[in-house]
Parts: structure tokens; sequence; C-alpha cells
């Protein structure tokens, strides 16, 4: 019986919380239009999210495709069909490595420090600073920031997605001479529009959702040392949880 | 004291945080345009009662009047209208370490104001000006000590012109010299600008020389007031342990605990 006591208080637990983290989604998006006012702070934050993680995601883009590459060819050299390496890799990527890859490499690396930077700033009580010069922080600290992640992170997944085909091509044409022409004119054939969309959407959702994440886990960080530390893990972990439970939704809903 | 010259009224407040009661039908009332100081042993409420003062927490029941507003009574738009009249410095300083100190002061004016670029360089040199750090205008947060930083948290402070500005523990961890400087200030702002000052602390002789008049706080309520001159012969045991700095008194030197010996010959090894 106890068993099940913890379970249910555990999971009544995490239903309260995802409670407060829609709440707080909504007093963000109150705050968003007089954000866009300022659009130079959301400009700052789209570079601190997005142009800071371009070196990551494109690396990290270019070895996943080669990866592709790589087990795509072999996978396919079994069924003859090679020829199909180019949609393989398109469609592995801009539905589902894209998008996902990305989410978590975002998580990791902007993510966290949206998490620490929010809530060292409610340690050392600039949060409290700013509201007792009657500046709402989320208007002019969480906004920004929140939107500046959700614009970054669909850019970052297309990039990813962009190299990660070049390096499905660098192994698969380059080293395991597949033939080129056949690599690009079977993608341009069997890669559908659906299949971008389902990509934009599932990179929009991912950056929507370690957004918010981040902001509300660095805005609600017990303002101690152990508390920002306790705050950026649990941005790191639960969007990663998030994310692939959101990409089985939205994969589901494309079929 | 008198009545109508209060700007702040606070009226059989109670607030419990926690289950633990930190104030009990508590009443103060801070006359404008003087330097008020809120003392007392740590863990009295002194910062609570700043952040009861700013609405940073609502009080449980009572009324506390700023300005003549309600403060239970005021949405959350009024607040802010109202805290624009108001300046604060925290203890640290809070400067935002995202921004230069010139930006920093500029903070609060670009936030509120739709002022020309040229105003808003004058008005925050002055202001840098008035606390001797406008040759820092263009460092980093990170480059300040503890003291300047402070003094720029103070030129953040007034620079809207509040009517009454609140110091949360202004001297601690400040070297002698920043102290002397700091004190100056809060004496010269008050009186140059005709604030109202209001200074949480427990340094009993730097409040002494700059406090107009005093607040003892004890268990929720005010034990003592009046000048510091009257505070050193209040006749009071709190106040004489307080003001003296004595080790044991009405605030005990231990922490609640089991009896001693007891605990040290205990056979299982139970903290």
């Amino acid at each position: 019986m106890n068993l099940f006591a913890d379970l249910w208080a555990s999971m009544s637990d995490s239903l309260v919380r995802l409670g407060d983290i829609v709440g707080f989604l909504g007093r963000i998006m109150l705050q968003v239009p007089r954000a866009l006012l300022r659009f130079q702070l959301i400009v700052d934050q789209v570079y601190n999210a997005g142009a800071l993680s371009l070196v990551i995601v494109m690396l990290s883009g270019l070895f996943v495709g080669m990866v592709l590459g790589l087990q795509g060819f072999e996978l396919l050299q079994r069924f003859g069909s090679e020829q199909a390496l180019g949609t393989a890799a398109a469609i592995g990527l801009v539905k589902e490595l894209g998008p996902v890859v990305t989410a978590l490499l975002f998580a990791g690396r902007a993510g966290t420090a949206l998490a620490a930077e929010l809530g060292l700033m409610r340690a050392t009580d600039q949060l409290s600073a700013m509201e007792m010069m009657a500046v709402d922080p989320i208007r002019r600290v969480v906004a920004p920031r929140f939107l500046g992640g959700v614009i970054a992170m669909p850019l970052l997944a297309a990039i990813f997605s962009m190299i990660g085909i070049y390096g499905a091509q660098l192994v698969g044409v380059q080293i395991m001479k597949v033939d080129a022409g056949s690599f690009w004119s079977q993608m341009r054939a069997s890669v559908h529009l659906i299949d971008l969309n389902e990509g934009i959407v599932k990179s929009c959702v991912f950056g929507v959702a370690c957004s918010l994440i981040a902001v509300y886990e660095g805005y609600h960080a017990a303002p101690t040392a152990e508390g920002v530390g306790a705050a950026t893990t649990r941005t790191v972990v639960t969007s990663a949880v998030i994310v692939l439970f959101l990409d089985y939704l939205i994969t589901a809903f494309f079929l | 004291m008198n009545q109508t010259s209060a700007i702040i009224e606070i009226r059989d407040l109670s607030y419990a945080v926690g289950g633990r009661t930190i104030f009990d039908k508590f009443d103060m009332d801070v006359a404008r345009g003087r330097v008020t100081a809120v003392m007392g042993p740590s863990g009295t409420g002194k910062t609570t009662l700043l952040r009861l003062i700013t609405r940073q927490v609502r009080a449980d029941s009572g009324s506390i009047r700023v300005a003549g507003a309600e403060l239970g009574a005021l949405t959350h738009a009024e607040i802010f209208a109202l805290r624009r009249r108001m300046g604060m410095l925290f203890q640290n300083g809070a400067l935002l370490t995202d921004l230069s100190v010139f930006e920093n002061v500029a903070f609060p004016l670009r936030e509120h104001t739709r002022l020309d670029e040229r105003l808003i360089r004058n008005l925050v040199l002055t202001k840098l000006q008035a606390v001797g750090l406008r040759g820092a205008a263009e460092l980093g947060t990170a480059e300040l000590s503890g003291g300047m930083a402070r003094r720029v948290a103070l030129a953040r402070a007034i620079v809207m012109d509040p009517e009454i500005l609140i110091y949360d523990e202004p001297f601690v961890g400040l070297d002698p010299i920043s102290k002397g400087v700091v004190l100056r200030l809060i004496r010269r702002l008050n009186d140059a600008l005709g604030l109202t000052s209001i200074l949480v602390s427990h340094d009993v002789h730097e409040i002494a020389s700059v406090a107009d008049a005093v607040f003892l706080l004890s268990g929720g309520k005010v034990v003592a007031h009046g000048t510091p001159q009257e505070l050193q012969s209040f006749p009071s045991e709190v106040v004489k342990q307080f003001v003296g700095g004595l080790a044991d008194g009405p605030v005990p030197f231990h922490y609640p605990a089991p009896d001693y010996y007891g605990q040290l010959l205990a056979r299982d090894g139970a903290p």
C-alpha cells in the first residue's frame, strides 16, 4: 500500500508542478506584447540562446549526419537500395533527429545557462530589486529570454538538419560512392512538405518547452548555491524527458 | 509623535510565516523627512518589516499606510506606482550584473521615462557624482568593491527622486572608511533631497550618529523607541543588552537545547 501512496504522491507532485509551469507560461504570455516593444532585448537573447549554441549544434549535426550516412548505407545495401540513402538521411534528420537532438543540445547549452542566470539573479536579489524599482521581472527579464529561446530553437534545428544532410552526403556519396545524382534526386522526389512541416512543428514545440522549463526553473530557484545547481539539473532532466514524450505525441499525430 | 507628520503608519500588524509569528499587533510610525532606524537582534523580522512596507509580502492582518495609501487595498499597478516613489538599497546592492555602472543607474529612467539620451546621461552622472563615483561610470559591476557597489546602488535608488529611501543593512561588510562614507551619504541625501529615510541595521554606533529616531524591535514588538540618546538610558533589560552588546540577557546566548550534561553522558550516539 505504501508503494501506491508514494507513487500517487509523486504523481500528484508532478501534476502540481506541471500546472505551475503552465500558469507561469500564462504570466509570460501576458507580458509578451509589452516585451515585443523592446525588440533589442529579444535580439540579444536570440544571440545568447542561438548564436552561442551554433558551434555545438553544427558539430553535432555533422557527426550525426555522417553516422546516419554510414549506418544507412550499410542497411540499405543489404536490400540493394543504397540510392535511397539521400531520402533516408533527409527524412530521419528533418522529421526526427534534427528537432530532437537539437532540443537536447539546446536544453544542455542554452537552457542551463538561462536557468543558472535567472537563479543567480534571484539569489543576489536582482529580481527583487527590479520589483522594487516597479519593473516587472517577468516582462523585463523572463519574457525576452523565453522568446529568444523560442525563436532560436527552430533555426538551430534547421541548421542541424542541413549540416546533417551534408554529413550524410559526405560519407554516402564521397566515401561510399553512392551515385550523387540518385542521392539528391531521390531526396527531392520523396521528401514532401508534410515531412518538413512535422520537423518545423516539432522544433517550435520543443523550443517553447525547453525555454519555458529553463526560465521557470531559474525564476523559481531557491536563492542559494545549491538551489541554483538543482535548478540547472532539473532543467536538463525535465527538458529531456518532456522533449522525448512530446516527440512521440507529435509523431503519432502526423501519421 | 505627531500623527500628521507620519509618512508610514503601521497599526495592529500581524504577520506569520511557516507557523512562526514574526509580528503580533505591531504599531509603528515613521516621521516624514527624518532618518528613522529600525534595530533589533538578528531574526526579529527587521528585513521582513521592510518587505511588508514595500509589499513584497502581504500582512496577515492590520493596516500599513504609506504616504496615505493603505497597502492592503492597492492593486498590482498601484503598488508599482507607489514603489516608483520609493527607493530601496538592498543588503548587497543587488546591481544588475549584466549592465555597467552607468546602465545600472540609468535602468529606472530607461524603464519608466522617455527622456532624451543626453538628459539621461546628465541625470545619471549627477547622481554618480553625488555618491562620488562619476569616474566609475564605465566599469562593470564585477570590478566594484563592496562599498562601491552599495554606493552605485544608492545612486540608482535616488535616480527617480523618491520620497522614501529604504536601506536594508547598509553597513554590513563595509570597512570603516566606506562605512563613514555611506553614513555621511545617508544624512546628506536625506537633508538635501528632503527624503524620508528608513534604515534597518544592528550597528549601534553608526545608528547613533545618523538616526533621528530609533525603533528597537524584539519578539515581534517595539520594545523601545526614541532618539538614539534616549535609547542609551532606556530602562529595559533588552535595550541594555542590545545597546551594550552583552552576550546574555533577555535575548539568550544559547539556542534552546536539552540538558548539557545529560546529552554529553547519554549512551546512544544521538546528537
